[in-house]
């Protein structure tokens, strides 16, 4: 099974946020870069499905800058067989934009399966993916947290407002991955010593422009002070005046 | 003319709420680019009657048995027929999951733009406000492309009220195929509200020390009397006390709702990304200087096995009139 993954660095989710002094960008100073979490589900779930398949290829592609080299590392780490950076100056602002990139390097390749994460969680479009699968032709679902693949058919879950709803596809298919799928795994020593000698090739990419353009990026505004109302069960009925007669939420 | 074509959701033949918010912002963009809406609904033929009146100038239902679940290639296929028949400036839907996985086919099949998520829409220009970084910054873009598909926030805009729509039913474009199928939908037994959806969450996390004790939770979210969903934090998600549908957070749902009570949860930064932009915030946790106090309008200090159980007491008090 020859399956592709596509990643994305993004600032961890426990970084903070600062804004650079152009207001378009985040200033990247002191702010921890990881795999998007997400990706992180897609690696797995690509690593196991060949590993179930006992033959295959898991070739990890990442749209991004040098940087992104390290992330592809982490992939590789993980198990994955090879990885490709397709460079650019800086990550495009339209999702239209990098599915193009995405979807022309892998057309034609022969992959049975492409994984991704559901959404990225710096610019949250969760879009790239069914995009690719668009400009491929390739069935696709998103957001799934259950994924049985047997015999070319796929069969997929995925959460919606109060309930699943279940996706039949034949192969091959798009799928981007959700919260639940698996437990990706943790990249030994032996992995991350071997993750250095793995092919990792860079192709230069040009991204078509964005039909939007950034206006501002700003740091939402602060919330106003609250207070403590109490302490211990004395502090529900000031609570409740409070919610009633101030918030009037209840 | 700037005509936005406004998606509307339906769910079991019936109209989902935030149809009426996406009118709305599709409203405020013919407001400031000037132009009309006109709305389209994929959906079984017995919706029509609950589609007049709407605050659009027209109303297409493409009806078929087959379109009562959500079969994303034919969806999309239906949008990209109706935008090829006519002359419109932008599509606009919810980033519900349904919106969320037809939006990026619509705009892929269209080849234009897609601004997902957005808050606030311009009042003079074709301007979009949309949070990234799950609310830690706000990214406002101008569209210049011709045409764009945009998606909202459930919950950010106003649901609109009644207008004067008429609906034309239409069946299913030529040629419609289905790549993937969507076969049914589970619905559990015990039917509780979506976070994502809930004007009131009760959220719990590690303070409530191991999953049984959830049950305070349930029972606090249960006196609101069905209008409260009960959430969790990353913590207590990945410890596999709650599913991972009640997360909320930066890797959860980023949510808004009226009123938002964080009982045991000390406020990690990803988890404040996550609901930060709720309209009140209470927070109950025994460590005084925690970060969730940083952005709670009232806090309660002490231990929440003693202050949940009187809380709910005095919930069910009130809602019992």
């Amino acid at each position: 099974m020859k399956i592709a993954v596509f990643i994305k660095r993004v600032p961890d989710s426990e970084a903070r946020i600062k804004i650079d002094a152009d207001g378009r960008a985040i200033d990247p100073a002191g702010v921890k870069f990881i795999m998007n979490p997400y990706d992180e589900y897609a690696v797995e779930e690509a690593l196991a499905l060949k590993e179930k398949a006992g033959t295959g290829e898991v070739v990890v592609f990442s749209l991004g800058t040098d940087s992104a080299q390290g992330t592809i590392r982490s992939a590789l780490a993980m198990g994955a067989d090879r990885g490709v950076l397709l460079k650019t100056d800086g990550a495009p602002t339209d999702p239209f934009a990098a599915a193009q990139v995405l979807a022309a390097e892998v057309e034609g390749d022969g992959f049975d399966l492409i994984l991704t994460g559901k959404v990225a969680i710096d610019d949250y479009h969760h879009a790239t993916g069914i995009m690719v699968a668009e400009l491929l032709g390739f069935p696709a679902t998103s957001a799934v947290s259950s994924l049985t693949i047997e015999g070319g058919k796929g069969l997929a879950e995925r959460e919606i407002e109060g309930g699943v709803e279940v996706v039949e596809f034949s192969l091959p298919a798009l799928i981007t991955c959700d919260k639940g799928l698996n437990e990706p795994r943790y990249p030994a020593l032996k992995g991350i010593m071997m993750a250095k000698k793995k092919p990792l090739e860079v192709k230069e990419v040009s991204v078509a422009a964005a039909g939007v353009v950034s206006m501002g990026l700003v740091t939402p505004p602060a919330r106003p002070e609250g207070r403590i109302v109490g302490e211990g069960v004395d502090g529900v009925a000031p609570l409740i005046v409070a919610l009633q007669q101030e918030a009037k939420v209840l | 003319m700037n005509t936005v074509l406004a998606i509307l959701e339906q769910r079991s033949g019936s109209l989902k709420k935030v149809s009426h918010e996406v009118l709305d912002a599709a409203k405020k963009i013919t407001m400031a680019l000037g132009g009309s809406v006109e709305a389209l609904v994929m959906g079984p033929a017995s919706l029509e009657a609950s589609l007049d009146g709407l605050a659009a100038d027209k109303c297409t239902l493409v009806a078929d048995e087959e379109l009562k679940l959500y079969q994303p290639d034919l969806y999309a296929a239906a949008v990209e027929a109706m935008v090829g028949a006519g002359n419109y400036r932008a599509v606009v839907l919810s980033a519900t999951a349904m919106g969320k996985d037809l939006a990026p086919r619509v705009a892929a099949r269209l080849k234009c733009p897609l601004v997902s998520d957005v808050i606030e829409v311009g009042e003079s220009d074709f301007t979009l406000t949309r949070p990234v970084f799950a609310g830690k910054a706000i990214s406002t873009v101008k569209v210049t492309a011709e045409f764009a598909v945009i998606s909202i926030r459930p919950g950010a805009f106003e649901a609109t009220g009644e207008g004067n729509s008429t609906v034309v039913t239409v069946g299913l474009p030529e040629g419609s195929e289905k790549r993937v199928t969507t076969v049914e939908v589970k619905e559990p037994e015990n039917k509780s509200l979506d976070v994502s959806e809930a004007g009131i969450i009760v959220s719990g996390g590690r303070g409530l020390k191991e999953a049984e004790n959830f049950k305070l939770i349930d029972d606090l979210a249960a006196a609101f009397g069905g209008e409260a969903a009960v959430g969790a934090s990353r913590a207590v998600v990945d410890a596999g006390w709650r599913p991972h549908s009640e997360q909320v957070g930066q890797t959860g749902k980023v949510v808004s709702p009226n009123l938002y009570i964080a009982v045991g949860i000390s406020g990690a930064i990803q988890h404040l990304a996550g609901m930060r932009t709720s309209k009140v915030i209470v927070a109950i946790n025994r460590d005084r200087d925690a970060p969730i106090f940083g952005v709670a309008d009232y806090g309660i200090v002490g231990d929440l096995f003693e202050i949940l159980p009187a809380l709910t007491d005095e919930i069910r008090r009130i809602k019992a009139g």
